[in-house]
């Protein structure tokens, strides 16, 4: 590869252009700055995601199975087609950038790389050259070279499996850009047209799969599920000496409870359980969760394939119906609340049986807040006073549409609970939290294992941040409400040199200052 | 997919370094992925291996890592149930390398 990021005479395959190999990764020493980088050609270019081979579950998604289709350039063409004019904001998105620049230096990406194909503008770029290529008219007339435009080649598509997989689709850009230019849509849009013609990214699509066929990420089978929660229902009862129930698959309670399968797996994610099953225990409503809709995280919104989204959020909603439940709270996740609160009802209809009452659906946040503001739950913040504490806002909750009904909620409801929870909490500097928050570095399909190199350089803001908050109040608990937030927080805390217990979720620091035995119920 | 050698047979491992077969397993192979890492294997891990792999024939999954501690206290003692030994037998987490070296597929989902 030249210096230009050209390419050289010599023919290279497409399966060596988007090859992965293993490259080794360590984190930048921290200062606490977030600077803008010198641009650096390429500087990511070697970082791919890792393709999926499992031929049985790209066929269930309905994508080619045998990699790279004989015919891909029409393919891409019809498909780009059919999304441009499916999707009239990605139209809109590919006509109406001016090229202000606004956006360049707001990705975690480019941040953390220096690549300039990381800028949004950059990034988007890569679907405009074709855009205008192949569908204005200047571009069908006059071809590349006049239009500032692309020929659809092998290179420019390894291009664009590269850098439409080194986005989180956290919209941070598109809080800057003058025009509201929805980066993430134009991502979305890509993946698609590239699963159309058999380039399917593994880490996201076996989940993709594993949710709508056996009904979480994690693939747990119902025994699997129950025999987990089970064991966290046991222990419970164990350390409190109070009958603390779990309930599952229970027909008639109040309340269907979904969360990601991670908090039944995971660590820091199955303290947050512990935590939302005492917060239910104390408030002497009844609810449940279900083996069948045992999944929050909806990772069918990664790309622009409505149906499998659908799939997967019609768990929740078949389960809700077939339960009888009034209300459908959702635990510490960040898709599930996007999807849920944003997606839902577009996507399989209103819940017309839950109760009008109280949110359609509602965040753990905000039910556990309610309960805190009627009194009906007792906190001792001293159970903390080993922590101090700060939050990051997770871009899907802070970029999604609200909390609670109103429209500041997803900043507010968050940090009110641990207010009540803890004696000592500071944010982060504020360009840097709520609407302006930076993506963990994991988001949208991007926490593979395969992903590590980017997923650090991505950190790199996030973890600026938590230094300065480090340094300056001596902060030594990063509280989150995502599970792809807690897997990638807790895998860059000791990359970066921070002990990897000092991330968790809120709901594991209102299980640390519950206080059994007040006043129970509402 | 990419094979590595094993006893004079061809194994297939995925980029990760995942058996691709699960019953192509066998305690020497385990053995081999580790050695390779630069690990010896202690009566600790493979107390760890065979719980996984016992756990998954049960329930097609790998144990949340709490089941894996408290098993690990009830048989080794409970100043090493915590996740931290975990980690200090399996670095790269309990739950990826050890499941590796077990011969079970990776985690996968928000983990």
């Amino acid at each position: 590869m030249a210096e230009t990021g050209k390419l050289e005479a010599k023919p290279v395959s497409f399966e060596d252009l988007i090859k992965w190999e293993k490259i080794k990764y360590e984190a930048p020493e921290l200062t606490g700055k977030i600077e803008t980088p010198c641009i650096k050609e390429n500087a990511s270019l070697s970082y791919k995601a890792q393709l999926y081979k499992g031929k049985d579950a790209i066929a269930r998604l309905g994508y080619p199975t045998e990699g790279l289709i004989p015919n891909w350039k029409e393919k891409f063409l019809e498909k780009m087609d059919e999304m441009l004019k499916k999707y009239r904001s990605v139209r809109l998105f590919m006509d109406i950038c001016v090229r202000c620049g606004a956006c360049t230096n707001k990705c975690h990406y480019y941040l953390g790389t220096g690549d300039p194909n990381n800028m949004p503008v950059a990034r988007a770029e890569l679907m405009r050259k074709i855009y205008r290529r192949y569908f204005t008219p200047q571009g069908k007339l006059l071809g590349k070279k006049l239009t500032n435009s692309e020929d659809l080649t092998e290179e420019m598509l390894a291009l664009w499996y590269t850098y439409f997989y080194q986005c989180s689709e956290c919209r941070r850009c598109s809080v800057y850009c003058p025009y509201g230019i929805d980066t993430a849509e134009i991502t979305m849009a890509a993946r698609e047209i590239m699963n159309s013609i058999g380039i399917v990214q593994k880490y996201m699509h076996e989940i993709v799969d594993k949710a709508q066929y056996i009904g979480n990420n994690l693939g747990m089978i119902p025994d699997a599920v129950r025999n987990a929660i089970e064991f966290v229902e046991t222990d419970l009862q164990e350390q409190t000496g109070l009958d603390i129930k779990i309930p599952i698959d229970q027909k008639g309670a109040e309340i269907l409870f979904v969360t990601p399968s991670a908090d039944f797996f995971a660590s820091p994610h199955i303290e947050s359980l512990y935590g939302y099953a005492k917060v239910f225990h104390q408030a002497g409503i009844s609810w449940t969760m279900s083996t069948y809709a045992s999944e929050g995280g909806n990772f069918g919104l990664f790309v622009h394939n409505y149906n499998n989204m659908k799939i997967i959020n019609k768990r929740i909603w078949d389960a809700s119906r077939e339960l009888g439940v009034k209300r459908v709270v959702g635990g510490e996740c960040g898709h599930m609340w996007r999807v849920l609160s944003s997606y839902s009802n577009t996507l399989n209809g209103p819940f017309d049986w839950l109760n009008p009452k109280y949110s359609i659906p509602q965040h753990i946040c905000e039910f556990t807040l309610d309960l805190i503001n009627k009194g009906a739950l007792k906190l001792d913040k001293s159970a903390n006073d080993e922590f101090t504490v700060t939050f990051h806002d997770s871009c899907q909750v802070a970029r999604g549409m609200e909390m609670g009904g109103t429209a500041s909620g997803q900043y507010e409801i968050p940090r009110a609970v641990i207010k009540a929870c803890v004696n000592k909490f500071v944010d982060m500097p504020e360009n840097t939290i709520k609407e302006k928050t930076f993506c963990c570095g994991a988001g949208q399909g991007l926490l593979g294992d395969d992903m590590l190199p980017i997923r650090v350089k991505g950190a790199m803001p996030r973890m600026q941040a938590v230094k300065v908050v480090k340094d300056s109040h001596g902060v030594n608990f990063l509280a989150l409400i995502c599970a792809i937030c807690k897997a990638q927080m807790s895998k860059m805390f000791p990359t970066y040199g921070y002990p990897m217990e000092e991330v968790g979720g809120i709901h594991q620091l209102v299980s640390r200052a519950i206080v059994f035995g007040a006043k129970e119920g509402i | 997919m990419a094979t590595v050698e094993f006893q004079g047979k061809q194994v297939e491992i995925d980029e990760d370094g995942y058996l691709v077969n699960l019953d192509e397993w066998t305690k020497e192979l385990g053995e081999k992925m580790a050695t390779d890492d630069g690990l010896s294997l202690t009566e600790a891990h493979w107390e760890v291996i065979n719980f996984l792999r016992d756990y998954y024939q049960k329930y097609q999954i790998a144990p949340m890592i709490k089941i894996l501690v408290k098993e690990i206290a009830k048989i080794l003692g409970p100043e090493k149930g915590n996740t931290k030994y975990l980690y200090e037998l399996f670095p790269d987490g309990p739950a990826k390398q050890a499941c590796r070296y077990a011969g079970l597929p990776k985690p996968t989902g928000c983990v």
